[in-house]
């Protein structure tokens, strides 16, 4: 089953999210984005600078992790987490700039993987930016917390999104700072990702320098990507997939 | 000293008395009772509101009582005494189950200021009663849990060394403006019933008390590690 699709548009690598369901992050889509990925970055060695851009098909940008699927397994709850922090490392690492176009609700781990892109647009006629651990009774693993605090700056806002689980509008996020741009629909909002993309590529930077000063300008988020702590509670594990 | 009230889903806190409410160690004990008791009451959808009586929040530590000591090596020590237990008393509220709220009805000084901070929402007066960090002006070093407070709840980097380095005193509607309180009312009445307003939309939430605690303690890991709060990691699950 293709669960996503890599599209060049001139310098820019678009990667779209395929399907109309909520895009949880197993380990076959988490496998898919990654090596989606890899191709990108052989195939980006012809041109000098160059820009991905993420997006999705349907309502959801993505809703998280595949609790479902994991149950109460312990490893498959382990496996799914290393594999969404190899991604988040892939990112971190990705040598270009990257841009997620949330088209979508993007919740807990699909909060993470937009906000693991350089920067973020969003449609704001719907969707939500949600961590939505709180309401169902989840620790936030600290690797989850490195990155919310690398992205968001203000402890008011953390607060918001980590303690209060806010769900937030594109325009919400704009106004406190996290959001980039807010568009009036999902083709607005990838064209938006679009003219982004192409005013950074414009730049002519140079790729390993952007991925080097990115891995260190997020240094905090690598540096804790080694480990995840809660994916041992496999009783709150299943009571959250009750819950669904 | 201080009295702990249930009132429905909400653990109400005050201080009581019409003094300064400075934390010595009898208010301090009288604090630590009362977090006890709510941890081991609370239930999935509870909050604790903290308030109280008076023109005072809280003054800061009783710097009478450690200079009664009568030597001024007595009073470094009982100083250094209520530094290290009110420590205790910032960990039981990081460590709640519970969201907290915090209705800053009177001046807030020092470690009174702190007390209020350790709450995850603070609402305040604009007619009276300010923020203040009073250190630098009597020539006290601020302890270093008391900086990780600051830095991991206040991102502003001007409003930190305003209220540190400057011994500012800010009024509610500053504090509201720059992201210190949630919002700042006209009277004692309306902060209290907004404090109630707040608790009671936040225990609306049913949210599992544990996990909440250990969320709040991960958004804090500065505060936590030196507060030596270990976040639990559940290893073993309930057959």
């Amino acid at each position: 089953m293709c669960m996503c699709t890599v599209e060049k548009k001139g310098n820019l690598f678009i990667l779209t999210l395929t399907g109309e369901d909520e895009h949880r992050l197993n380990p076959t889509r988490i496998d898919a984005i990654r090596s989606a990925l890899n191709r990108i970055r052989s195939d980006s060695t012809s041109h000098s600078c160059s820009a991905l851009i993420t997006s999705a098909q349907g309502k959801f940008f993505s809703n998280g992790y595949d609790l479902a699927w994991a149950g109460s397994s312990p490893d498959k709850i382990r496996l799914m987490s290393s594999k969404l922090r190899a991604l988040v490392a892939d990112l971190i690492s990705f040598p270009m700039p990257t841009i997620a176009a949330v088209t979508g609700h993007a919740c807990a781990g699909g909060f993470i993987l937009a906000f693991s892109h350089d920067y973020v647009v969003m449609r704001k006629d719907r969707g939500f930016l949600y961590m939505s651990e709180m309401d169902i009774g989840l620790k936030i693993p600290a690797w989850f917390m490195a990155l919310i605090s690398c992205k968001i700056g203000d402890p008011v806002v953390r607060r918001e999104v980590v303690l209060k689980a806010k769900k937030l509008t594109a325009e919400q996020g704009v106004k406190r700072g996290i959001v980039d741009a807010a568009y009036d629909s999902a083709e607005e909002t990838v064209k938006g990702a679009i003219e982004l993309g192409e005013k950074l590529t414009q730049k002519g930077w140079n790729k390993q320098v952007y991925s080097e000063n990115r891995k260190q300008l997020y240094k905090e988020i690598l540096d804790q990507l080694g480990v995840d702590e809660t994916t041992d509670d496999l009783n709150k594990v299943s009571i959250a997939a009750s819950k669904l | 000293m201080c009295t702990l009230e249930k009132r429905g889903n909400l653990f109400l806190l005050t201080l009581t008395g019409d003094d300064q409410h400075r934390l010595n160690p009898t208010l301090i004990t009288s604090l630590l009772s009362a977090l006890s008791q709510a941890k081991a009451q609370s239930t999935r959808g509870c909050a604790l509101i903290t308030v109280a009586q008076g023109r005072f929040f809280s003054n800061g530590f009783d710097l009478a009582w450690a200079q009664s000591a009568g030597s001024k090596q007595g009073a470094q020590e009982r100083l250094l005494h209520l530094v290290e237990s009110f420590k205790p008393v910032v960990a039981a509220l990081l460590n709640l189950p519970m969201p907290t709220v915090t209705a800053v009805t009177g001046h807030a000084s020092a470690a009174g200021f702190a007390l209020a901070l350790s709450h995850d929402y603070a609402v305040m007066r604009r007619d009276r009663g300010v923020l203040y960090m009073a250190e630098v002006d009597i020539g006290l070093s601020v302890p270093d849990y008391f900086m990780a407070l600051f830095k991991e709840k206040m991102g502003a980097a001007s409003a930190r060394r305003d209220l540190l380095l400057r011994g500012l005193k800010m009024k509610g509607d500053e504090a509201e403006k720059r992201g210190i309180v949630e919002a700042a009312y006209d009277s004692d009445g309306e902060v209290r019933e907004a404090s109630v307003r707040m608790g009671e939309d936040l225990a609306k939430r049913k949210w599992d008390g544990e996990v909440y605690a250990e969320i709040r303690k991960g958004l804090y890991p500065e505060l936590s590690a030196m507060l030596g709060l270990a976040t639990k990691v559940f290893a073993s699950p309930r057959l």
